[in-house]
């Protein structure tokens, strides 16, 4: 039988790893599926080709299908996502001129503790203007995330920061002007910041929140619920990619099949940082080890949880003046639960009893009620120990 | 509302750029800006305060644009991603031409249409263009490959052009590969081993 072809689009960055397993490691074709993954060049283009049926799915920023459903940006077609591709994998990096700044007052760049270094970034920044913030796109984990642990720790928007979106490849051109003074991306963009000269490394990501969804599947509504066996399919070759992933070992080859001129077309040695979880921090070739840097399955990490969706949907509509409870329901809808369930009930895969969870509460590794008994949650706190209570309780 | 269409083209290309504002001005009487450096390009758009922004799809910088959607203050304007929920056409040929469009919201589709089908036609010219530099770039460079990898088997085992070319094609048969590709495994190869 000829394997369906899949049309899926993908931003060349490292968490694009499970879709690129999927089809090169042979997870899609034992599904029946071939995935002709496209490349794109922006995040408003890859969602328009997803509306408009150029692909049926994609590789898309957690809070992008929330934000559809919010009725902010795009065209309003509604967008599930239907998987988490991955969880974390973002860093926070600062201009040269202001990692100088961050020395001076003290900090040591341990790269591990967000309170320390917001704190330090609040002494050294600018007195006579706001912070200067890139991101890759305002619908992103890597806007909530600054907004979250900056206004947590009294720099509050747009008093105290201003977030812009500026794409990573014009991160470095946009500190070096002037425009910028820090930035939140994903890799490769952090350590191509490093490799250039162009800034140091301040915080990986997780170090905000340990277990923040990234990366999601995501399709347009109308397809996922009109063909559930292609989803189904889908899900399932992106899931086993994603257990593949956490082998020890695999990472390196999984570095290798990104950096083909196809996929990301940069040199093995600058992703397997962030796959390996040794981060070079600077240019004088400082490393930290950040366990966890950017995950694809351990704790349970493709389930998209309703709470997840709500909580992203609570800080947009805290940030837009939308009522936060009506978005909190409105944006629990994008992750869709039900479906991905639905594609894995009958697998391999083990699955958490429930479909919403108190976001944060996880400190330690918990075991949690599941249709086969062995799934373990893994640490999920925020940086500031605060959990976020879904309403969505079921 | 003013009579008159205001439109900023994003295009970072000075070629380009003209040719898309020359079309615009022959589909009606518009004002017309056109934003080559993308450095703070919201603020600038946000500045100007245009009816409609024309952006090459494959312009990265266009994402700078959706947190246009997001204001929310009493002075701007929401800028949308076009759509008109009745006639998805014009959309979907703007997506297929390679060309995005910024709308102010509430503005009536019917004057919004001129504009788009000038941006896309013009659009389509460059994607034919684009297309065919690109082939006849890469044509030219599996071309030079080629004639290397000629090169290297003539030196190395005393043939003739003919006869090297001869042998390429075969092993490019033999792999089920195509010449350029063999050509350019040998050329690699050669440059690895000296």
């Amino acid at each position: 039988m000829t394997p369906q072809v899949l049309n899926v689009g993908f931003i060349p960055l490292v968490d694009a790893a499970p879709l690129v397993v999927a089809q090169e490691m042979g997870f899609a074709a034992e599904e029946g599926i071939t995935l002709d993954l496209q490349r794109a060049p922006s995040w408003s283009s890859l969602r328009d080709m997803l509306v408009f049926g150029r692909v049926e799915a994609a590789h898309m920023l957690s809070p992008v299908p929330v934000a559809s459903a919010l009725g902010l940006g795009g065209t309003g077609a509604a967008l599930s996502a239907v998987s988490v591709l991955s969880v974390n994998g973002n860093v926070i990096g600062v201009s040269n001129a202001l990692a100088e700044r961050l020395r001076a007052v003290g900090h040591d760049f341990a790269f591990d503790d967000a309170r320390a270094a917001g704190e330090a970034l609040i002494r050294a920044k600018p007195q006579d203007r706001p912070l200067r913030l890139g991101v890759p796109f305002p619908f992103s984990m890597h806007a909530e995330l600054l907004y979250y642990w900056l206004s947590a720790l009294g720099l509050p928007a747009p008093q105290g920061v201003s977030i812009h979106t500026v794409p990573p490849p014009l991160m470095a051109d946009a500190m070096a002007a002037g425009e910028l003074d820090a930035f939140c991306v994903g890799e490769p963009w952090g350590s191509i910041t490093v490799e250039n000269g162009a800034g140091e490394l301040l915080l990986p990501g997780r170090a905000i929140w340990q277990m923040a969804p990234e990366k999601v599947l995501a399709m347009r509504t109308d397809w996922a619920e009109r063909e559930g066996a292609l989803v189904g399919r889908l899900v399932r070759a992106c899931w086993r990619a994603g257990r593949w992933l956490a082998e020890p070992g695999a990472r390196d080859l999984a570095a290798e099949l990104l950096s083909r001129p196809e996929y990301l077309n940069l040199p093995v040695e600058v992703l397997e940082r962030s796959l390996s979880g040794r981060m070079v921090i600077n240019g004088r070739g400082d490393t930290r080890a950040v366990p966890g840097f950017v995950g694809f399955h351990r704790g349970c990490a493709s389930f998209p949880w309703r709470s997840q969706a709500e909580w992203i949907a609570h800080q947009l509509a805290a940030r837009t003046g939308l009522d936060r409870d009506a978005a909190a329901r409105a944006g629990a809808q994008a992750f869709r639960s039900d479906l991905h369930r639905a594609a894995l009930s009958g697998t391999e895969a083990d699955l958490p009893g429930a479909s919403s969870k108190i976001e944060g509460a996880v400190t330690g590794e918990t075991s949690i009620a599941s249709a086969a008994g062995h799934l373990s949650l893994i640490p999920d706190s925020f940086f500031d120990s605060r959990v976020f209570e879904p309403s969505s309780q079921e | 509302m003013p009579d008159k269409l205001s439109i900023i083209v994003v295009e970072p290309d000075r070629d380009r750029a003209m040719l898309i504002v020359d079309s615009l001005a022959e589909a009606g009487d518009y004002d017309l800006h056109v934003i080559s450096e993308v450095t703070g390009l919201a603020r600038k758009v946000t500045a100007l305060n245009p009816d409609v922004v024309l952006v090459d799809i494959a312009n990265p910088s266009r994402d700078m644009l959706e947190e246009l959607t997001l204001a929310s203050g009493p002075l701007d304007r929401p800028v949308a991603m076009f759509v008109d929920q009745s006639d998805d056409g014009l959309t979907r040929a703007a997506i297929e031409a390679g060309v995005s469009a910024y709308v102010v919201a509430g503005l009536k589709p019917e004057r919004v249409k001129p504009v788009m089908d000038a941006a896309v036609a013009r659009f389509h010219m460059f994607q034919r263009m684009r297309t065919e530099l690109e082939t006849t770039k890469r044509a030219l460079e599996e071309r030079k490959v080629i004639d290397r990898a000629k090169g290297l088997l003539m030196k190395a085992r005393g043939l003739g052009e003919d006869e090297a070319y001869a042998l390429l094609r075969k092993a490019a048969m033999d792999q089920g590969k195509r010449v350029a590709d063999v050509a350019q495994a040998l050329v690699t190869t050669a440059g690895l081993l000296g």
